[in-house]
Parts: C-alpha cells; sequence; structure tokens
C-alpha cells in the first residue's frame, strides 16, 4: 500500500535516511514488538516505537502508577495516578501516533503465560527491574526462539545487549543464574537518575528499529555499559555461545520456565 | 521540456516544501527499477538547490535540469541500483 501524504510528511525523517528509506519504513509498519515494563525502560522505548510508526505494540505491565514512578516513567503523567500502567501508557502512545496499534497486557508475565505472548511479536524488549523477570524473559525468548533486547539500569549506571538466540550469547551465558539474595539492591532502594532509563530505554528502542529495518549492527554479542557519572561508554565483547549454557546449548539443562522467587526488599 | 528523454515516471513536488520535496522524489525512485528515467517538476529555490543534491547523494544518476522558464524546473534522474 502506498503512503498517503500525511505519513510522508510524519515519517519524513526516516524516509530520508539512506538506511531506512521507503521499505524500512514500511518494515516498521508492518512489525510488532512487544515490551514488557511500562516503567523507567519501557517509558521512553513505547514512545519512540509509537513514534516510528511500529504497527503493532504489545506493553505488558501489572501495576498501576504511583508517585514515585514519575521521576522517570516519562509515559505517565500526575493525572495518570492510580490508573494501570499499560493504559496510561496505551493512551501516551495512541496521542503520539493514531496510526499504531497497541496491545495491552495488564498482568505480571509467568512461566503459565509468557511464551504465548511473546510468540505474537517479531521483537521484545525487556524493560523489567528485577531478576526473577530478566531470567523469565530470557528463558522464554530462547525456547520460542524470539530475539530481544535485555537492559537494566541502576543509579547512574546502565546496560544492555541484544539477544538472537541460538545464534548470539544470550542473558544466562552472561549471568548464568539468580544473584544471590540481597547481593543486588533494586531500583527502589539504590535509587536511579531519571534520565538513565531515557537513555538506555532509547537505545532499547534503537535495538528493536535496527532489527526490524536490517538497519546496521545489532548489539549481539556485546554487552554496552554506560557510566554517566564517568562519561563512560563501554562495548564488552562477550565470549561465543558455548556449550556451557543452561538455556541456549544445544543440549539445555533447562528446559521448563521457572518463575523464580521475588526476593524481599530488605530495606522495607 | 524533457523530450531528449524517453521518460519513465514524472513526479510534482511544486505543492510541497522540504522535506517532502526529497521525501516524494525518494518515494517515487525507489519504486522504479535500476536505469529507469524519472522527471520531478520542481519550485524555483530550495527545491532546486536541495533536490538535486539529496538524489545524486542517494547513488542515482542527475542527467539534466531542465529551466521551464516560468519558475519551475524539471530534474531529469537516472535511477541506480533496485
Amino acid at each position: 500500500m502506498p503512503f498517503t501524504d500525511e505519513q510522508l510528511e510524519r515519517y519524513s525523517r526516516h524516509i530520508i535516511l539512506k538506511e531506512i528509506g521507503v521499505k524500512g519504513q514500511k518494515k516498521l509498519m508492518n512489525g510488532s514488538v512487544l515490551i514488557i515494563g511500562a516503567g523507567g525502560l519501557g517509558a521512553p522505548a513505547a514512545m519512540y516505537l509509537a513514534a516510528a510508526g511500529v504497527g503493532r505494540i504489545g506493553i505488558a505491565d501489572a501495576d498501576v502508577v504511583d508517585l514515585s514512578n514519575l521521576q522517570r516513567q516519562i509515559i505517565h503523567t500526575t493525572a495518570d495516578l492510580g490508573k494501570p500502567k499499560v493504559e496510561s501508557a496505551a493512551e501516551t502512545m495512541k496521542a503520539i501516533n493514531p496510526e499504531v496499534e497497541v496491545e495491552t497486557y495488564h498482568e505480571f508475565l509467568t512461566s503459565s503465560n509468557i511464551l504465548d505472548i511473546v510468540k505474537k511479536y517479531d521483537f521484545v524488549l525487556d524493560g523489567t527491574d528485577n531478576f526473577p523477570a530478566k531470567f523469565l524473559i530470557n528463558d522464554a525468548c530462547v525456547m520460542a526462539d524470539k530475539p530481544f533486547s535485555h537492559a537494566g539500569i541502576l543509579r547512574f549506571k546502565g546496560q544492555l545487549m541484544t539477544i538472537i538466540p541460538h545464534q548470539t550469547p544470550c542473558y544466562r551465558c552472561v549471568f548464568k543464574t539468580m544473584p544471590p539474595k540481597d547481593a543486588i539492591p533494586s531500583c527502589k532502594e539504590a535509587g536511579v537518575v531519571g534520565a538513565m532509563a531515557g537513555v538506555i530505554g532509547s537505545l532499547q528502542a534503537l535495538e528493536a528499529v535496527k532489527f526490524l529495518t536490517g538497519a546496521g549492527e545489532l548489539l549481539t554479542g556485546k554487552l554496552l555499559t554506560f557510566d554517566a557519572l564517568n562519561n563512560k561508554f563501554h562495548t564488552i565483547v562477550l565470549p561465543p555461545r558455548g556449550e556451557g549454557c543452561d538455556v541456549c546449548s544445544d543440549h539445555p539443562k533447562i528446559t521448563e520456565l521457572i518463575d523464580y522467587e521475588q526476593p524481599v526488599c530488605s530495606l522495607k | 521540456m524533457a523530450e531528449e528523454f524517453k521518460i519513465d515516471e514524472t513526479v510534482d513536488i511544486t505543492n510541497v516544501v522540504c522535506p517532502v520535496t526529497f521525501v516524494k522524489t525518494k518515494v517515487a525512485l525507489e519504486e522504479m527499477d535500476d536505469g529507469q528515467i524519472l522527471s520531478v517538476h520542481m519550485k524555483d529555490g530550495e527545491p532546486v538547490q536541495n533536490v538535486p543534491r539529496s538524489v545524486k547523494e542517494e547513488g542515482h544518476k542527475i542527467l539534466k535540469l531542465i529551466d521551464n522558464g516560468d519558475g519551475t524546473y524539471d530534474l531529469i534522474v537516472r535511477k541506480v541500483g533496485d
């Protein structure tokens, strides 16, 4: 289907790019992305992907908007307090770009529902804030062979990597298993600078755009870290996907999804 | 007039402004085959300054810029690549 004049204008800055062009914009419009978590990372990612015209965007989050979210979760406003985050996020995305189809999942993703949901999308963004969710998303995406972007932020630091299951190292290849209880503080306990969510969440959106359009090289086989206090971006080259991984090797030990227990917040 | 070239497609960008001028040209080119010729009808001024350069940067071949004498130009481009 040819673009309307309005679409040509809306997406003109993409169409002008040699690496995207008409074909790339059509790929975005025919593409789909699932964003897990409508929080700090998911907020900018969802807004940029809606603005980019990604045809179908799923957003999953069981929470409602809380006052403490608004310092960084820019997709929600003060007027949204108490509203399910997915609803508030969908409203903002539709306001930015009424052309995109938004599918909301107002529920926790668990071992029993995650596979069916990730299978419906081309690419997945992990915008969660806890390790049980991160391992669950990794394992589900590996089992469903679904490319995804991992990311995490804490204080003034952030990191991300892109995984093409069974081709490039997965999250579990790098981090093996859950950290011991209390070894790592949660966002709540440690704090996080709001704009860090914007930087890393936007990088995740970029990975989704690159994946859907085929532009450039994906952040696979590498972990990108950003330390805002020292102004340092580092790209750490990861060892190749080996036989050692419990989930993505050719003979995985983990063949069923695990719902790890959420560690109890130690400073509550 | 562009009589000396066999024009395969034409696009009129006199009714739009930058960057949609180039966007419309680019959309027309993307739908054509390698070696086909596009005539772009444009206004004097900003489009004439920018569109030919942008088309060239994309790797296409500018064959001629024809001054129609009425404040409009026809840019004749040969598409390069698929």
